[in-house]
């Protein structure tokens, strides 16, 4: 039973086509507003696009092309949606909030807290069975919404970062049990944290404006990023270019020095990216002795203290971009960064990967 | 809560006219209670004639309470969750009896119920009389209470917003599931304090009920109407049932407000 | 607040009235028509409801009559009218629809004088213009099935019924007692009723929106309208000419018209 999506909203600017297999977990990744929720909203039922057609499995969710109109009502459509905010049900306790959804199926009463304790059981919350939502952490509450979520036995979860407004401590928790239901089921997970990607998913969707900027396995898409937000998310540098022999030439001209994929033999004229870590860039005031390839004038942007290092940022005016350096605080110090100050980055050439775009 | 400590932003000048506005509303009861006729005040408000007002009153509030909450209910959830041209002017329509002097909305009803009326002719025809009935004085009622309920519902409805509802539907519950077990309970509280400012306004009401329904004790003869008659002739009696009036009213609403409160706080997140 | 502005405001105008005559006395006054040529100033009537119409034209025909007075006038129910002047309104001339309301400033020390009784009026049945239940005489009222609006025993149109229904032996279900006569005028006009028990006067005054059935035994409850200067009037000339205004033949006559009888 695999997922098939198709649909634009042009008053979101929103225009999407995606599948899942069965069991399969998809994590979307996106800056803010580039129409993951919007996406969601589609699937759920919540938000009517403007075309386009759903279907899970046989069961058609909507289809509004070719004088087609129909459209089934979120309550008919087996895709449970976890918000950001458990939104629990205030006035029913743990069990009868996890039991809502047996009930809405026609389930009894004893038939639906029977299924409720199981699935409280299966996120270590059944202790927690006869509380009130207002006498549960964040934490908790959101791993009850999560059990509430599978009771209804939905075809298809969303998940709507489900883990953002949790404190640092109660998201590991959560994330384990996510990680643990989520197994062979078929989700959709909107997440900002590259680790639930990585936990999670099997495969990830980078979105920008509304579209499908890069998408493919995980593992792939954070360490051969392709897009900007994807690279970010990685902790990457990204330059793009046209490939050549021994790089990318840069679309100011330049030539960026790497090192092609081991197993894929470059094409020159072909659009490809450099890919490299903060850390494989150095700093320099003033010219560079020896003139060694791979140098960009920059100016500072902002200093951040990222793990033992200190995190450069930097403007690179030809590339209109922004890169990265990490240095040494001592570095950083011998070299007077301010914001403002015009700098030069050189990376080493053993530390660029390049691929295609 | 307040504390005695805890920084107001008041300025002292409030407090002045703050006085004066409690004083314009209690110093008319007071002037009242100073009337009343102690040793008679027994004998005054169980005659005959005042108990069946009051028992009349009571009986007739109840049922255009009940009537205000199963019709008010709908037109505040349309009102406050539906999406349709006219809304605005359906809104403006439904409040309309808060402004409206009371006696206006007896002779619309006069006009619509009555025997000569919009659909007081075809009820006549089945065999239905409203006219001079119990019937008439709930309706006037009903018309003079429901805004009260659907304006109290209607903020609670938009302050709890729509995410719930949300959340319910794509667990799979059909709407009227949704409505039932998830939006009611969320606002039983702005349900409760409508119900009840219906229930206070039902009870007071006067002008729609003599010009619609008319005035005859046990009947149609609400407390208001038997005081308003009992003021030609017996002063006395008048004042008593004012008071027995004030105290019904009083401990609706200082029994609800009590209520509310000692009930478990519901977290209801913007 | 509202009274005492209104007293001085009785106040300034009879000071300038009265100055006014001071100086320009001797001015002819060439058609002065009737007797007090020399009246002036204010003169303020309440009287009764069921008194609007009429006296509302008596009051204009005695300004007519008499250049330079005004006559202010206020309607309510007799007995709202006399708590107002127990509770100090500026009143000249109280005019009442029963004796019972006039005996009540009179025992309060309020009048000045004694009332004139100067009309009467008696109850008429008033049906609807097509008179759905067919109704020709008092007994008619308790057939089964018509539905009559009396007024409530607590007020005067109610007491008179009373009498009239026992005068006539005959026990009236009423389907509403209303506490005044308009409100049952109101209920046979709309057509909810299908009989009321109101004055004569106010058949006629409702014109052809009712029709008025005349019946013997309204002569057993025959309403006496007082009228008397209220004892704390600032100008008592004034409100005994306009008292005498209403018991002259003229005012008769206008009171005829509308219904009422001669005392």
């Amino acid at each position: 039973m695999s997922f098939e999506l198709q649909a634009s909203l042009r008053a979101r600017n929103f225009d999407m086509s995606l599948s899942l297999r069965d069991g399969e977990t998809v994590a979307i990744l996106g800056p803010n507003g580039a129409g993951k929720s919007t996406l969601l909203g589609v699937v759920a039922g919540l938000l009517r696009p403007d075309s386009g057609a759903a279907r899970i499995g046989d069961k058609e969710l909507f289809n509004l092309d070719g004088g087609s109109h129909h459209w089934s009502p979120p309550h008919q459509r087996g895709t449970a949606l976890l918000a950001q905010e458990a939104l629990l049900f205030p006035h029913l306790n743990a069990l009868d909030n996890v039991a809502f959804g047996p009930r809405s199926a026609g389930a009894s009463t004893a038939a639906a807290r029977e299924a409720a304790r199981h699935w409280l059981t299966e996120v270590d919350a059944l202790p927690l069975a006869h509380r009130k939502p207002a006498q549960l952490s964040g934490g908790q509450a959101q791993r009850i919404a999560v059990a509430r979520a599978l009771a209804a036995e939905p075809a298809l979860l969303l998940l709507d970062e489900p883990m953002a407004a949790l404190d640092i401590h109660a998201a590991p928790l959560l994330r384990r049990v996510l990680k643990r239901v989520l197994k062979d089921r078929k989700a959709i997970i909107v997440t900002h944290d590259v680790l639930d990607a990585y936990m999670l998913a099997d495969r990830v969707i980078v979105v920008e404006q509304g579209c499908i900027a890069e998408e493919g396995p995980t593992r792939q898409v954070l360490e051969r990023p392709r897009s900007q937000f994807a690279a970010g998310l990685a902790g990457l540098n990204l330059v793009s270019g046209i490939i050549t022999k021994d790089g990318i030439t840069t679309p100011d001209g330049r030539v960026f020095a790497g090192q092609h994929d081991p197993d894929w033999s470059p094409v020159p004229g072909q659009a490809g990216v450099a890919a490299f870590p903060p850390s494989s860039v150095s700093v320099f005031l003033g010219d560079v002795h020896g003139s060694p390839r791979n140098a960009f004038p920059v100016t500072v942007t902002d200093l951040e203290p990222h793990g033992d290092q200190i995190r450069v940022r930097a403007c690179a005016g030809a590339l209109a971009q922004a890169l990265s350096a990490d240095i040494t605080p001592a570095a950083s110090a011998d070299l007077g960064l301010v914001p403002g100050m015009d700098v030069r980055f050189v990376v080493k050439s053993a530390l660029v990967s390049v691929y295609p775009a | 809560m307040k504390t005695a400590t805890g920084y107001q932003g008041i300025p002292r000048w409030i407090f002045a006219v703050a006085a004066v506005g409690g004083l314009l509303v209690v110093l008319p009861l007071l002037a009242m209670v100073a009337k009343v006729n102690w040793p008679q005040f027994i004998p005054l408000i169980t005659s005959d004639s005042s108990l069946a007002a009051l028992g009349l009153s009571l009986r007739t509030s109840a049922a255009s309470t009940v009537l205000c909450v199963v019709l008010g209910v709908p037109l505040a959830l349309v009102l406050a969750r539906g999406d349709f041209p006219g809304q605005r002017l359906l809104r403006s329509f439904v409040l309309l009896p808060l402004v409206l002097p009371p006696v206006v909305g007896g002779i619309a009803l006069l006009y619509t119920f009555g025997r000569q009326g919009l659909l007081g002719k075809s009820l006549e025809v089945a065999g239905i009389q409203i006219a001079f009935s119990t019937t008439a004085v709930v309706l006037a009622q009903t018309f003079v209470a429901l805004p009260f309920l659907v304006v109290s519902l209607e903020g609670a409805l938009r302050s709890a917003g729509n995410r719930y509802e949300a959340v319910a539907a794509t667990l799979g519950a059909r709407p009227t599931t949704v409505l039932r077990r998830v939006t009611l309970p969320l606002v039983l509280p702005g349900l409760a304090s409508g119900a009840v400012l219906s229930f206070a306004r039902s009870l007071g009401e006067f002008g729609a009920t003599l010009t619609f329904a008319g005035s005859l004790e046990g009947v149609t003869r609400t407390l208001p109407l038997e005081i308003y008659l009992q003021r030609e002739t017996d002063a006395d009696a008048a004042v008593a049932l004012s008071l027995v009036l004030v105290a019904v009213a009083g401990a609706v609403v200082g029994l609800s407000y009590g209520a509310r409160r000692s009930s478990a706080p519901v977290a209801v997140q913007p | 607040m509202r009274t005492r502005i209104v007293a001085a405001a009785i106040a300034v105008a009879s000071a300038a009235a009265l100055g006014a005559c001071g100086t320009t006395a001797p001015a002819t006054t060439p058609s002065g028509s009737s007797s007090a040529s020399q009246l002036s100033g204010t003169v303020t009537v309440f009287a009764a409801a069921s008194l609007k119409s009429t006296f509302t034209q008596l009051a204009k025909d005695f300004e007519a009559r008499n250049p330079g007075t005004k006559v202010t006038l206020s309607f309510a129910g007799s007995s709202d009218l006399v708590t107002q002047i127990t509770q100090g309104a500026p009143a000249d001339v109280f005019a009442s629809a029963d004796t019972k309301n006039m005996a009540k400033l009179a025992d309060a020390k309020l009048l000045d004088g004694t009332a004139t009784n100067f009309a009467t009026n008696v109850l008429e049945i008033a049906v609807p213009p097509s008179n759905p239940a067919s109704i020709s005489s008092f007994a008619d009222l308790a057939k089964p099935g018509v539905k009559v609006v009396r007024c409530a025993s607590q007020v005067p149109c109610g007491a008179a019924t009373d009498t009239v229904e026992k005068a006539a032996g005959v026990t009236l279900n009423p389907v509403s007692e209303e506490s005044s006569v308009t409100d049952v005028l109101g209920k046979v006009t709309s057509g909810e009723a299908d009989a009321g028990l109101v004055y004569v006067t106010d058949v006629k005054g409702a014109g052809d929106k009712v029709k008025g059935i005349a019946f013997p035994e309204s002569d057993k409850a025959v309403n006496t309208y007082p009228i008397a200067t209220v004892s704390s009037s600032q100008n008592k000339e004034l409100a005994a000419a306009f008292i005498g205004s209403v018991t002259s033949e003229a005012g008769k006559k206008v009171l005829g018209n509308a219904g009422f009888g001669a005392p």
